[in-house]
């Protein structure tokens, strides 16, 4: 039988989120615009780290590129091996960080997802989320031969101090600078203000939908907002951005409104934390699904909105340099910690999925300890999966199929 | 009520009847490449050995890695439930299971009724498992099953460092050139198992009574060194191997059966 002559399932078709489409539609057209011959195109390109500060790109003209979710499609279009293998074969390390090596190796060849990315005219690397991306970024930088921008955000344990402030501050000014230099034309501080006011904007209706789930039964999973979250990421600073989440949004009420839940009966709520196994989304969408667990909210995707009570709207440039080193993978672990047993209480979850991911060392090294936190502090039963986002190497169905089965036989 | 419980392991496949919650017989066959042939296999074994009929057998649990596999099961429950029922069955004291099996090893925690509280298992590698003792005994030529006494008589430990199944053959084997004792490198296994299993239950906080169970528990070596590591004795049944399918026909005294043929 083919696509079209399948019968429709009423069920499944109430459950589809319609926004999806217009996502998509999105979607391509940044990219279409991005891989528009330079020429034609005008604009210039800035490779930029998943969080970085975009918005003073955006105030530019410049079209930001993220290599981590070009990593995130190479993953999800199941191609993390080819490329993984690609970069082992020019030397890198098996223990560097997937998006990395999937990276380095899709720029030398003519393949990936979408034919690749297009080639960037500058490079702004932040290493609030990591420290393997100043490495990267600096490859790349060499093999591009384009000029790297680095700010440096220093580790926020438990508080952001002066010293931190003028520290960073110093650098953004620094990054004005380097923008002018490149772009050959003066920052505009006006258009600064509504980029900033419309990046604010569009983080507070991202927290919004997500916060959706917080109504039982949950208009959607974690594995529904991995896939939306690419707009928050990708486009955040845009109106586009703003216009499609409010619509998403309206969507979500509409859902609570008429009772659909994402999984039909829904029983268990979890905590998923860390990054999507993106080769694996749907087979663990549809595992936890056939045990009616519905995976309510994670700490990745609203890792976006983290830092929102450091940022002021009506002076956002003047506030980026908190907003950004104070992201929720700059912290120590027991802010970590504080921040699943906050989400636990919030979206009344009964337990947490712990992602182990072999790449990203931040975000995996505290795991252990924030696991026996969150069980000694609120007695949650807690599942711990070792895998990787994109290399699908690491990741061994059997094992992890026994692991969730048990787990949710605990419960 | 007569119920059975088949557990499918990498190894070997385990069979056990119950009735009315007392073990009448269990038994134990080697898995061979086909799951699905050896949990039908050992469930008509254990019929002829007890003349006990699949009509008689009110519901089937399967567990063990291949549970799926088994089409004539009620229910597919996990070994770590499984052994957790099986483990307070055996010995209602108990409050965590060292389980070693062919290709996985784990450590649970259980509650004063056998419910399962928390559990770790091994990382995507076979290193101090049943596998991996079998790796080693075709290494030095030696019958498994003569592992545990010889380890005993060692006169001192040798150290296996690495991690991996692949490496430690080959450190075995560099051993083994230079003249090592069998018996030493023997208990160097051990302890590498040793170690690495108590780091896993450390992880979780193994809580005593500990009880070890799997197939892996019948060799007195690895019990040894597991216990070594615990600063305390383990408690090992004589069904230690077949925990996992007596629990597993245990559960399935609340399972609505359907037709087992």
């Amino acid at each position: 039988m083919t696509e079209s002559q399948k019968p429709i399932d009423p069920e499944k078709e109430k459950r589809k989120i319609k926004s999806d489409k217009r996502m998509k539609e999105i979607m391509t057209e940044y990219y279409v615009e991005a891989k528009t011959p330079r020429e034609q195109r005008g604009k210039k390109i800035a490779w930029i780290t998943s969080g970085g500060p975009v918005e003073p790109l955006i105030c530019m003209d410049i079209i930001p590129v993220y290599p981590e979710n070009y990593g995130a499609m190479i993953g999800a279009s199941k191609m993390g091996v080819d490329l993984c293998e690609k970069s082992e074969e020019m030397g890198y390390s098996r223990d560097l960080c997937s998006y990395a090596r999937a990276d380095i190796a899709s720029a030398t060849v003519n393949g990936g997802p979408i034919g690749g990315l297009p080639e960037p005219d500058m490079l702004i690397c932040c290493n609030n989320i990591c420290g393997t991306v100043l490495k990267w970024y600096e490859v790349q930088a060499r093999y591009f031969k384009v000029p790297l921008f680095i700010l440096d955000t220093p580790i926020c344990h438990t508080e952001f101090t002066k010293e931190m402030r003028q520290y960073v501050v110093k650098q953004i000014k620094e990054y004005i600078a380097f923008l002018e230099d490149v772009c050959g034309k003066p920052f505009d501080y006006d258009r600064m203000d509504e980029v900033g006011a419309l990046s604010f904007r569009g983080q507070e209706l991202w927290q919004a939908i997500l916060d959706t789930t917080m109504h039982k039964p949950a208009p959607i999973t974690c594995f529904d907002a991995f896939f939306h979250l690419a707009m928050i990421v990708t486009l955040r600073g845009t109106r586009t951005v703003v216009d499609y989440y409010e619509m998403l949004l309206a969507e979500m009420k509409e859902r609570i409104a008429a009772g659909i839940g994402m999984i039909p009966d829904e029983k268990h709520r979890l905590l998923w934390d860390n990054l999507p196994i993106w080769y694996k989304m749907r087979w663990l969408s549809d595992k936890f699904a056939s045990h009616n667990a519905c995976l309510v909210a994670d700490t990745y995707t609203s890792g976006w909105t983290s830092s929102m009570k450091y940022l002021d709207p009506d002076d956002f440039l003047g506030s980026l340099a908190e907003g950004y080193t104070r992201i929720f993978l700059n912290a120590g672990t027991d802010i970590m910690a504080d921040n699943i047993m906050g989400m636990a209480e919030k979206y009344d979850a009964v337990g947490v999925v712990f992602h182990s991911n072999r790449s990203c060392k931040p975000y995996s090294l505290g795991q252990y300890d924030i696991q026996r936190i969150v069980q000694e502090k609120m007695g949650l039963p807690t599942l711990m999966i070792e895998a990787d986002m994109v290399d699908e190497r690491s990741f061994s169905e059997s094992q992890i199929d026994t692991r969730i089965d048990a787990f949710i036989e605990m419960l | 009520m007569i119920t059975a419980g088949i557990d499918v392991g990498s190894i070997s496949t385990k069979a056990a009847i119950v009735k009315d919650h007392v073990v009448l017989a269990t038994k134990v066959i080697q898995t061979g490449y086909n799951a699905q042939n050896a949990g039908r296999k050992v469930f008509d074994e254990i019929q002829a050995e007890t003349g006990i009929s699949s009509s008689q057998i009110q519901a089937v649990v399967a567990t063990g890695y291949g549970r799926k596999s088994v089409t004539f099961a009620d229910k597919a429950v996990t070994e770590i439930t499984c052994h957790a029922v099986g483990a307070h069955y055996l010995n209602p004291e108990i409050r965590s299971i060292i389980d070693i099996g062919g290709q996985d090893s784990k450590a649970i925690i259980i509650d004063e009724k056998g419910r399962v509280k928390d559990f770790a298992m091994n990382d995507k590698c076979a290193a101090g498992t049943g596998r991996f003792l079998e790796v080693m005994a075709r290494a030095l030529e030696v019958d498994l099953d003569a592992f545990g006494e010889m380890s005993l008589t060692a006169d001192k430990t040798s150290a296996i460092s690495s991690l991996c199944t692949v490496f430690a053959e080959s450190e075995v084997i560099s051993l083994i050139s230079k003249g090592e004792k069998r018996e030493n490198i023997i208990a160097g296994i051990h302890a590498s198992i040793g170690a690495r299993v108590m780091a896993m239950g450390n992880r979780i906080g193994l809580k005593a009574p500990v009880m070890m169970t799997g197939g892996v528990a019948m060799n007195i070596g690895v019990v040894k060194a597991l216990e070594e590591k615990l600063n305390s004795s383990l408690v090992v049944s004589k069904s230690a191997q077949v925990t996992g399918a007596i629990g597993a026909a245990l559960i399935a005294e609340t399972v609505k059966g359907g037709n087992n043929e």
